[in-house]
């Protein structure tokens, strides 16, 4: 491979990363501090897609921003009643959502399957305006997602160490210390996931606007992607403050979209994604697992072969 | 300070499965009391500490705690002024959030978006120094790498970081050992008295029943069967508490975890 084109996989990843880590990110709020798993993230990513691509279509490129997040927010706020206080299991109030997401999504897109950007004003092409003639010519991409990346995980940072913060942490650790501490768990996970789909729908907003089309599939196992990437960012730095663990998130995120642009050079196919994405999850949840009962699974393999001996 | 009038409560009502946990238990506490009570396995010890709390609404009877009525309160808002310790010392913190971080949330002070200041830590500090178990000098480190023991003590104190008006025990040593199980009693009994709490406490342990507090109430089968006070409990012993019981509730205690000595 030469070196120019290792930049450009480079690049890429990079990109595709600071894009998806926002995602990332809102799992992390999700599944690790809330411990949650929001199945809803496929549907909600193609929803943020879809409004900031029909809002940018529509002349407003600025304004597609806090309309992803706002549609992102109201999808998180559904899922979040629905398993508090319809009493629906977490997993399936995901799925549920997930799945009149669809006819949202398309409804959103006046009934297409997608919508382009071509020759439209998006936030990339506006920052591609601004850097024009500096050293970052040509960054537009990257410059935009880094900087959505940098605000989120310094608010982040700042929220989950405030009081609601430290609410919603608990909330996923042992909500009856919430309770007893005079705090609505319930409050606390519409609150979580409110904010948490927020980010999912910017990240959406985001991917389609640099592609410079939303389609409906667009949001498709981005869930399991988002989770490869958190596992890999918790393992990388797993420990210490939430500004710590926000940025591993990030990284995380970069680190899985690098080993896939890599893989993508050796000739795997891009269609092998979701496998791959798929691997890695099952692999990192399951080794801890594996771990803990390797004494036994030894043990008893040792047992057998004793057997046999014996005979 | 704790009126509760008639409650009862019966779960999985008309089934074969059928259990009155509680019938028509009435209760009058004074400011300042402390009640140890005991009873026989499933008297209906905890399902009282837990219509207190909340958890559940009782089919009958009102509970009214400092003049409120709060027989409809969800359980979250009660919480403000009843603090509650378990058995299970983990049941209490947050094991994935740091020692200071679960008092901070147990301390409750300031809006949802405050912080915690210098201020907080200082006090979480000299609070955390009482317990003369090192953890002021832990206090950035994950709840989860505390012992049972530290755990419970550190439950304590947040439980009465803003002293509150009522405070359940329910067996809150009874897991620990017996180092430890005394010095989180002690300590619960200088934050009791100090704070002047109302307390109730639940215990298998009879002396402790008698030397404890100012007040026992002995419970079977969902009621109270006996409330000893004042100059009737002066000078009782354990065996004396056992034929009181035997009389009142026409049987014996029938305890499997009983402490007599």
């Amino acid at each position: 491979m030469n070196p120019s084109a290792l930049l450009a996989v480079g690049q890429t990843a990079l990109e595709l990363g600071l894009i998806c880590s926002l995602t990332v990110l809102a799992l992390f709020l999700s599944y690790s501090m809330l411990d949650v798993c929001d199945l809803s993230t496929d549907g909600c990513f193609t929803l943020g897609a879809a409004v900031g691509a029909v809002v940018a279509a529509a002349g407003y490129p600025l304004l597609s921003i806090p309309a992803a997040m706002l549609a992102g927010m109201c999808s998180g706020f559904i899922t979040a009643l629905l398993q508090t206080k319809l009493g629906i299991n977490s997993l399936l109030a995901g799925i549920i959502v997930n799945t009149g997401l669809y006819s949202v999504n398309i409804a959103v897109m006046s009934g297409s399957s997608n919508v382009n950007l071509n020759k439209k004003d998006t936030v990339f092409t506006m920052m591609k305006g601004l850097l024009a003639g500096t050293p970052l010519k040509g960054q537009h991409v990257a410059v935009v997602s880094a900087i959505a990346v940098v605000l989120v995980v310094a608010f982040l940072t700042f929220f989950l160490n405030t009081r609601l913060g430290l609410a919603i942490r608990a909330t996923g650790n042992n909500p009856d210390m919430v309770r007893s501490s005079s705090i609505n768990p319930v409050f606390t996970t519409i609150v979580g996931l409110c904010v948490a789909n927020a980010l999912t729908g910017l990240s959406g907003c985001l991917m389609a606007q640099s592609q410079q089309s939303a389609e409906i599939n667009i949001g498709t196992g981005m869930v399991t992607i988002a989770l490869a990437s958190l596992l890999i960012g918790a393992t990388l730095m797993g420990r210490g403050s939430i500004f710590t663990r926000a940025v591993g998130m990030v990284v995380g995120a970069f680190v899985f979209r690098l080993v896939y642009a890599i893989a993508l050079r050796l000739d795997m196919p891009a269609f092998m994604l979701r496998l791959v994405s798929s691997v890695i999850v099952a692999l990192a949840i399951a080794l801890p697992y594996l771990k803990e009962q390797w004494p036994v699974i030894s043990r008893r393999l040792a047992y057998r072969q004793t057997a046999k001996g014996g005979n | 300070m704790l009126k509760i009038t008639n409650s009862s409560k019966t779960f999985n009502p008309g089934t074969v499965n059928e259990k009155r946990a509680i019938t028509g238990l009435s209760l009058h506490l004074a400011p300042g009391d402390f009640v140890t009570i005991i009873g026989s396995n499933g008297a209906g010890k905890s399902t009282l500490f837990n219509a207190i709390c909340g958890d559940f609404l009782t089919d009958a009877g009102t509970i009214v705690l400092d003049g409120r009525d709060i027989t409809f309160t969800p359980a979250f808002k009660r919480a403000k002024v009843i603090g509650r310790l378990f058995q299970d010392p983990m049941r209490g913190s947050a094991p994935g959030m740091t020692i200071e971080e679960n008092l901070a949330l147990a301390a409750g002070s300031g809006g949802w978006f405050s912080h915690m200041r210098a201020g907080d830590k200082k006090r979480f500090r000299d609070r955390l120094a009482l317990l003369d178990m090192g953890l002021e000098d832990r206090m950035k480190q994950p709840v989860g790498l505390l012992s049972g023991g530290q755990r419970q003590a550190l439950t304590l104190l947040m439980a009465t970081m803003n002293p509150p008006k009522l405070l359940l025990l329910d067996e809150h040593t009874a897991a620990l050992d017996p180092g430890t199980a005394e010095k989180v009693l002690k300590l619960t009994r200088d934050i009791v008295s100090e704070h002047k709490i109302t307390t109730m406490m639940v215990t298998h342990n009879m002396n402790q029943a008698l030397e404890l507090g100012n007040r026992t109430l002995m419970m079977d089968r969902g009621g109270i069967v006996l409330d000893i006070r004042g100059k009737e409990r002066e000078g009782l012993t354990v065996d004396d508490l056992l034929e009181k019981f035997k009389a009142n509730a026409g049987r014996a205690m029938n305890n499997d975890r009983i402490l007599l000595s």
